[in-house]
Formats: C-alpha cells, sequence, structure tokens
C-alpha cells in the first residue's frame, strides 16, 4: 500500500505510511544525535541529565552548560541540516535533475568567493564571515535568475547558467586561494569544508529566526513543488502560475542555502544526498521535501557527533565528515535498490 | 539518429552538412592562429614572422620557441582536445548536461593521489606525482563504475552520475581531511588545483600521450553507438548495440583522456563540461560531428585562456585553469540565452 486515502467529513487527504514512517524514523534518530551531541564535552553530561535540562529540570550548572555552551552547536547542527536538505530538495526538483543542488549551481560557489575574498582582504573575522556568506548566496543567486531570464525561464537553463556562473565563482576562489598567504589559505580551507566547531549563539540566533520563516514557507508550497516536477507544460494545465512558482520556490530555497552556508560554511554533499536517500527510504518518485530536510539534520548531526566520540581531540570539521558519512549510505541504497529490481 | 542506415539523401540535407565542415574547417584555422600567437606573446614578444621563420628552421628564437613555448603549446592542445572529447563522452554516457569529465570521480581521485603522495612520502616534483594522481584516476574511476553497475539493472545513468558524485564526495572530504592537517600537501595541492601549462617540457607530455591517443580512438569509435544510446538503452539494444559494451568503451576513454590531463595541468574540467554545449549549439546532437567539434573548439579555449593568462598577468601570469572559467562563463552564458539549447 503506497497511499490510504483519509476522509473526515468534506476534508479529504492522502496519506502515505511509508514517506511519515521514515520521516518518523529518521526524525527520532535526528533527535537522539542532537542531544548525544550535548553530551559530549569537557563536562560529561548522561543522555538524561541533557534531556532534563532541555525540559527545565535538573542541576542549576548542567542548565548553564547545555543552553549556553552546547546549543547553539547542536541547534546549528539540526538547522543547517534541515536547510540544506530542503533546499535541495527543492532545486533537484524543479530541475528535474538529481544532479542539480545548491552546491553544483553556483550559490554556494558564490557564498564561498565573498568569504574568501573577505578572509584576504581582511574583513572575514566574526560576523563579517556571516554577513558576507549571506550576501554573496544572495548576490549569486539573484545573478544566475537575472541572467536566466528571457521572458521567463525555464529549469535548463537555471542549471546551465548556473554551471557559468558556479565556475566563474569556483576559479574567483582558487585564484585566491593561490595567492593568499599560508595561514590564510589554511583558515580559507578551513571555513571552506564547513565547519560547527565554533558556533554560537551569534550563528545560532539568526539562523533559528530564517529558519522559522522560510521552513513553513517552504513546507506552504509543496503543491507547486510536485506540479513543477510534472513539466512546464502539465503544471501550466493544472492551474499552476509556474514563473511565479518557480521564482518563489528559487527564493525560498536559495534562502534555506544562503542562512545556512552563513551558519556552518558551504558544508559538502548534504544538500545533494540527504534528498536521494530520503527519496530512495521513502520509496517516492520525487524527493520528499520534509523528509528530506530531517534527513539532511541527521546526516549533519551525525557527522558532527562522529569524530568527536572517535577523535576527541582533533577538533575535525564536520564538512570533512558528511562526504565519509554519507557516500558509502548512498552508495549502499543505490546498490540495495539495485537488487530490488527498482533501479537508480 | 540512426544514420548508418537511413543516410538522409537530397537537397534538405546537403547544406547542414556543408555548414557543418565549413565551420568545422574555420574551427581548425583559428586554433592554428592561435598556435602562433601562442608561440609569440610571453614576457618576450617574437614578431609572428620570426614564430614562423624559426618553426621552418632558419630563424633565431630557438631557445624560447622550442624550449618553452611549443611544449606548452602543444600541451594545450593536447590537454584541450582530451578534456572536450572527455566531457562530450560523459554527457553522452550519462545524458546529464551537468556531466563534467570529472564525474566520474576523476579529478577528485587526482586530487586524493597527489595529497596522499605529498603526505606520505614527501615526493614534490612533478615527475614524482603525475603518476599517483593518474593512479588516484583511474582507481576512482573503477570504483565508480563498478559500483554504479552494481545490480541487476547494470549501469543506468543516473546511477552512474550519483555513484559518480558519492565517490567524489568522499574523496573531496578526505583529501580535504590530509590538508587541513598537513601544510606542506595543501601547499601542493592548492597550486595544482588552479590549473597552469607553465613549467611543462615535453617529457612529460611524451608520458600522457599514449594514454590520450587510446583514448581518443575508443570514444571517436564510439560516436555511431552514442547516438543510438540517446534514445535511450532499450531502443539501443532494439537497434542491435551492445549498451553495457559502449558504456564500458566510454568510461575507459573518459578516464584515460581526463585522468591524463588532469594529473598533469590540473582540474580544469570546466572546459569539457562547457565545450560539448557549445559544439551541440551549432551541430545539433549527432555524435560524428559533436566529438570532431569538441577536439577543436576545446583547444581553442584552452590556447586562448592560456594566451589572455600570459598577457593580463605579465609580468607573471595567471593560471590557465582560472582564466578559463573566467573567459569561457560569460560566453556560455550569452550562448545559453540567446540560443535554445538542444537538451539531452
Amino acid at each position: 500500500v503506497t497511499a490510504v486515502a483519509l476522509r473526515v467529513g468534506g476534508v479529504s487527504a492522502r496519506v502515505r505510511p511509508r514517506v511519515i514512517g521514515t520521516a518518523l524514523v529518521l526524525g527520532v534518530a535526528a533527535f537522539l544525535l542532537f542531544c548525544l551531541g550535548m553530551t559530549i564535552g569537557d563536562y560529561d553530561l548522561s543522555v538524561g541529565k541533557v534531556v532534563a535540562a532541555l525540559l527545565s529540570q535538573g542541576d542549576y550548572y548542567d542548565r548553564v552548560v547545555v543552553y549556553d555552551w552546547r546549543m547553539p552547536r547542536a541547534l546549528c547542527g539540526l538547522f543547517v541540516g534541515l536547510a540544506f536538505g530542503m533546499s535541495g530538495a527543492i532545486f533537484q526538483t524543479i530541475t528535474r535533475n538529481p544532479l542539480a543542488s545548491p552546491d553544483v549551481i553556483g550559490v554556494s560557489a558564490g557564498a564561498t568567493t565573498a568569504v574568501v575574498g573577505g578572509i584576504v582582504l581582511g574583513i572575514g573575522a566574526g560576523l563579517g564571515t556571516q554577513t558576507l556568506g549571506l550576501a554573496g548566496a544572495l548576490g549569486s543567486a539573484l545573478l544566475i535568475y537575472v541572467l536566466a531570464w528571457q521572458r521567463g525561464t525555464t529549469g535548463y537553463r537555471i542549471v546551465l547558467v548556473g554551471i557559468g556562473v558556479s565556475w566563474a565563482c569556483t576559479s574567483a576562489t582558487s585564484y585566491l586561494l593561490a595567492h593568499a598567504k599560508l595561514y590564510e589559505a589554511q583558515q580559507i580551507v578551513g571555513w571552506m569544508v564547513g565547519n560547527l566547531n565554533d558556533s554560537t549563539w551569534s550563528q545560532a540566533t539568526p539562523l533559528l529566526i530564517a529558519m522559522a520563516v522560510l521552513i513553513p514557507v517552504t513546507i506552504a508550497m509543496s503543491g507547486w513543488l510536485r506540479a513543477l516536477h510534472l513539466g512546464d507544460d502539465v503544471a501550466i494545465g493544472l492551474g499552476t502560475p509556474v514563473q511565479v512558482a518557480r521564482l518563489t520556490l528559487l527564493v525560498v530555497g536559495v534562502g534555506l542555502v544562503a542562512f545556512g552556508t552563513a551558519a556552518a560554511g558551504p558544508v559538502a554533499f548534504v544538500a545533494l544526498a540527504a534528498p536521494q536517500i530520503a527519496k530512495r527510504l521513502a520509496g517516492t518518485p520525487v524527493p520528499p521535501l520534509v523528509t528530506s530536510g530531517i534527513c539532511g539534520a541527521a546526516v549533519l548531526l551525525g557527522s558532527d557527533l562522529l569524530p568527536r566520540v572517535l577523535l576527541p581531540d582533533a577538533q575535525i570539521p564536520v564538512g570533512v565528515v558528511t562526504g565519509v558519512l554519507g557516500a558509502p549510505f548512498l552508495l549502499w541504497l543505490l546498490a540495495r535498490a539495485n537488487r530490488a529490481g527498482s533501479g537508480g | 539518429m540512426i544514420q548508418t542506415h537511413a543516410a538522409p539523401v537530397g537537397a534538405p540535407s546537403r547544406g547542414p552538412i556543408r555548414r557543418r565542415r565549413t565551420y568545422l574547417l574555420a574551427g581548425v584555422v583559428v586554433l592554428l592562429v592561435l598556435c602562433v600567437l601562442s608561440l609569440a606573446i610571453g614576457t618576450r614578444n617574437i614578431p609572428p614572422g620570426e614564430v614562423l621563420a624559426t618553426l621552418f628552421g632558419h630563424g633565431s628564437e630557438d631557445a624560447i620557441i622550442w624550449g618553452t613555448r611549443f611544449p606548452r603549446t602543444l600541451m594545450g592542445i593536447v590537454v584541450g582536445v582530451a578534456l572536450g572529447l572527455a566531457g562530450a563522452v560523459m554527457q553522452a554516457l550519462t545524458r546529464n548536461p551537468l556531466g563534467d569529465p570529472g564525474l566520474l570521480g576523476i579529478s577528485a581521485g587526482a586530487a586524493f593521489g597527489i595529497v596522499v603522495a605529498v603526505a606520505t612520502t614527501g615526493i614534490a616534483s612533478l615527475y614524482g606525482y603525475i603518476w599517483f594522481a593518474f593512479a588516484g584516476a583511474a582507481v576512482a574511476s573503477v570504483v565508480v563504475y563498478l559500483l554504479g553497475s552494481a545490480g541487476r539493472g547494470g549501469a543506468t545513468p543516473v546511477k552512474l552520475a550519483l555513484a559518480g558524485v558519492a565517490i567524489t564526495a568522499l574523496l573531496t572530504s578526505l583529501t580535504n581531511g590530509i590538508s587541513l592537517v598537513d601544510p606542506q600537501a595543501l601547499n601542493r595541492y592548492r597550486f595544482w588545483a588552479s590549473g597552469s601549462l607553465a613549467g611543462q617540457d615535453n617529457g612529460v607530455l611524451l608520458r600522457v600521450l599514449p594514454f590520450i591517443v587510446v583514448g581518443t580512438v575508443l570514444a571517436l569509435a564510439s560516436a555511431n553507438a552514442f547516438n543510438s544510446m540517446a534514445l535511450g538503452d532499450d531502443v539501443a539494444k532494439a537497434l542491435g548495440r551492445r549498451v553495457a559494451l559502449t558504456r564500458i568503451q566510454g568510461a575507459v576513454a573518459i578516464t584515460l583522456l581526463t585522468g591524463a590531463a588532469v594529473a598533469v595541468v590540473g582540474p580544469i574540467v570546466f572546459v569539457g563540461l562547457v565545450v560539448p554545449h557549445v559544439a551541440r549549439a551549432i551541430t545539433g546532437p549527432d555524435h560524428r560531428w559533436l566529438l570532431p567539434y569538441s577536439m577543436v573548439l576545446s583547444p581553442i579555449l584552452v590556447l586562448a585562456a592560456d594566451i589572455i593568462g600570459r598577457v593580463v598577468g605579465r609580468p607573471g601570469e595567471v593560471d590557465v585553469g582560472i582564466v578559463v572559467a573566467f573567459i569561457g562563463a560569460p560566453f556560455f552564458i550569452a550562448l545559453v540565452r540567446r540560443r535554445r539549447l538542444a537538451e539531452l
């Protein structure tokens, strides 16, 4: 059974048990990782104590440790993962291409160039990095949209223009990287891989505010998203205002990536892999929006937790681990789908 | 597009074919002019007449022309041909407009090979690490191919692409991890990563040339099969194509071409991504024209970028990988805007 119709009075809805089950399982996993992440540090806490502190119970000192020190990092991991996963699902659905993600079509590359430029010019410290990352992502997204506009846009043209912008930005970044001093280069690479090590409330607060707006809007637009996936002609036939829908979804998708990147750097692979993983787990033809987001959060939180458990002193950035953790999982899903005969 | 049997006869098809021939010839002429310019322009300019005189054995600039600029120009042509052809084959193989020659994990494998070589053995010379890069590229692409074709469905385009992206993410994570820990590896890696034709001599070229020749032959021999496969695997099979064999042939060609090129000059894969789109805009989707066009247009882009890099960066120079994206991207975007590109 892939879908069950529910009808209560005059309202009816389709319920897909496997999608909901996947979302629930991933959600529980993400919550556990969220709590586990807050138990680790110089001051040991048990999971029970963390949960108690979250419910405003327990020791005063425990609550201070949880709220003031460890929560910003855990929240950044949670919401950056959600943002990247959902925005990856948006981009892959609009362009109908599993390789399309904000990393590929230039949004993350724009943010990177802005921040790297900032570091080389010496204005990259503290809040500057965050603002620059945001400005770079939004700026490159605007550029891509304007350049792809020709009495309307198509998903295909946005992808191709995005490739062009992405490569111009990447080459600017590698020019700056090759001409930077070695210690600046190390700082740049440290930011470019994506990092939650220095997360504080000053990163978490803007992220939380942005997500409180963007996530509900994204979920509200999932109907348009499904229509666009059927192709422009069918979507118009279904009564979807195609240009408006695409622009709004792009704005929301870019907003999600921009704030995520500003908080944690351009963490690679999450936006691309999370929707594909979620799609295969849930058995849907299109990446499921919310499940993709939860999957992204689980991957990011897991990638942040793993090196802290295995190599507590190494301070390995999260972006190094997402590939190591996410890639084998995606590959396993690809191989498993083959055996079931359902193909990639 | 099965024109082996259904060769178009009559007036309507004559024009396009003649036009294709003329444009291809014009491309070759442009390439020759660029060769002369590439020999003439540099820190010390040599008049074109003097260049030609030296080439035919009675000039006075032997040291500069034969010693440094000739190997460099030749390298530009060879690398250009390899990347353009590999890109066209990759897009045929994955049927994805985002397919670049590095998509089978080749660039990431080469980068990983270099970083491992520098970090473990301390090798810092080009002759030393070129084989590590090539080995990394070859191993990565074999792994991607095996994973992408595991299971009952065989290697479908989407599975290959996703497996490639996953392995790329995995290797990039590891490369970043090593270069964060080992500054020496980062230092070597960042210069290789910006891509340069400078400092090459004929020895390097001769070492990789056999691989590129074999790759070129394999790619060109598959042109007809790619035309059938563009119609989908089922149709190609019905037309008598051995789809699995063609895929392996294509993948081997890509690995040889890209692995050799990337090992020598760094990951300037943008060339291979963009040039086939430009070629497709001129010739349409017939691979018997698309592949030769890519082979001519791509060295034009590489040589032009190399010359521009020498002119704007005086007295130093800007690496070709950076210039390629900088002049290639606006041109590509303009093309995407002007024409309705043939979708894959």
